[in-house]
């Protein structure tokens, strides 16, 4: 079975409108992962651009048997960790950030739970909150500067599945790791943010 | 079950890998604990945020190189 993708096929016959449209909407998620790997926006730009002219060179070959979103970012997530791979004797291994996070254990400070394992310190609820915080430039920021500050294995994971809105068979393909495995990293990236929004939303 | 197990389900929940009798269970907790069903709640808007906070847009310069590129693409045989 073949989904034709309306989209898809407009740029297939050369339709420039329906390609520009497309590298529009795509570019923030794309260049969040980019900078995921690579050391700068010029970097990253370059990688976007490699990975849309390995987009186009390989349109024939794409059968729709992923989303034309996995397959993208698939491509990109590949070049910018190769490039990576290339550049890495010029970047630092880890910063200290990585080696201070934890990749085990609880995700919840072990403090807010009484005695008796239940919640002693509740998340304080956000219902209260006018709906504008949620959409403000800062709590976006402060999404995106909770992301940047998790290890890559985290921030790779997080950016794949809730930025550029892949599945998790998807991401396991992508990054060739565990059903488990990626379920336990997005578990983390996705506590450890909502921890950070606690705390600016207090 | 209590509430230090239940927020370490909250994506496996939110995945749909937890078994039958777990889901059943986690579902239960929730219907009886306001903490945690704050927590599944704020991870579902950290979600959320986290889908729309991507928001630089295609720099001119990168929108002209495509748009070259894509022509070159189109001009092969």
């Amino acid at each position: 079975m073949t989904l034709v993708d309306p989209e898809l096929e407009a740029v297939r016959s050369g339709d420039e409108g329906a390609f520009e449209q497309l590298t529009r909407r795509h570019y923030p998620a794309m260049l969040r992962l980019a900078m995921a790997y690579v050391r700068d926006r010029e970097a990253a730009d370059d990688v976007i651009q490699e990975a849309w002219l390995t987009f186009l060179k390989t349109l024939d070959r794409f059968e729709g048997r992923s989303s034309l979103r996995t397959w993208l970012f698939g491509i990109l997530a590949n070049l910018a960790r190769s490039r990576r791979r290339r550049e890495s004797r010029f970047i630092p291994f880890t910063s200290l950030f990585e080696l201070g996070t934890r990749s085990r254990g609880p995700t919840v400070d072990q403090r807010r739970f009484g005695p008796d394992d239940r919640w002693q310190s509740p998340p304080p609820s956000w219902s209260s909150l006018p709906e504008q915080v949620f959409e403000s430039k800062e709590t976006l920021a402060e999404v995106r500067a909770a992301i940047d500050m998790l290890p890559r294995h985290l921030r790779e994971v997080i950016l794949l599945r809730d930025v550029a809105g892949l599945s998790g068979d998807e991401v396991v393909d992508l990054l060739a790791i565990s059903p488990s495995n990626q379920r336990v990293r997005l578990h983390r990236a996705r506590a450890a943010v909502r921890q950070r929004l606690e705390d600016f939303l207090r | 079950v209590n509430c230090r197990q239940i927020v370490e389900l909250m994506t496996d929940y939110l995945e749909g890998t937890l078994s039958e009798s777990d889901r059943r269970r986690f579902e239960a907790h929730l219907t009886r604990c306001d903490g945690c069903t704050e927590y599944l709640e704020q991870l579902r808007t950290t979600m959320k945020l986290a889908a729309t906070s991507a928001d630089q847009p295609i720099p001119a310069e990168l929108e002209a190189e495509l748009t070259r590129v894509f022509r070159d693409w189109k001009g092969q045989p």
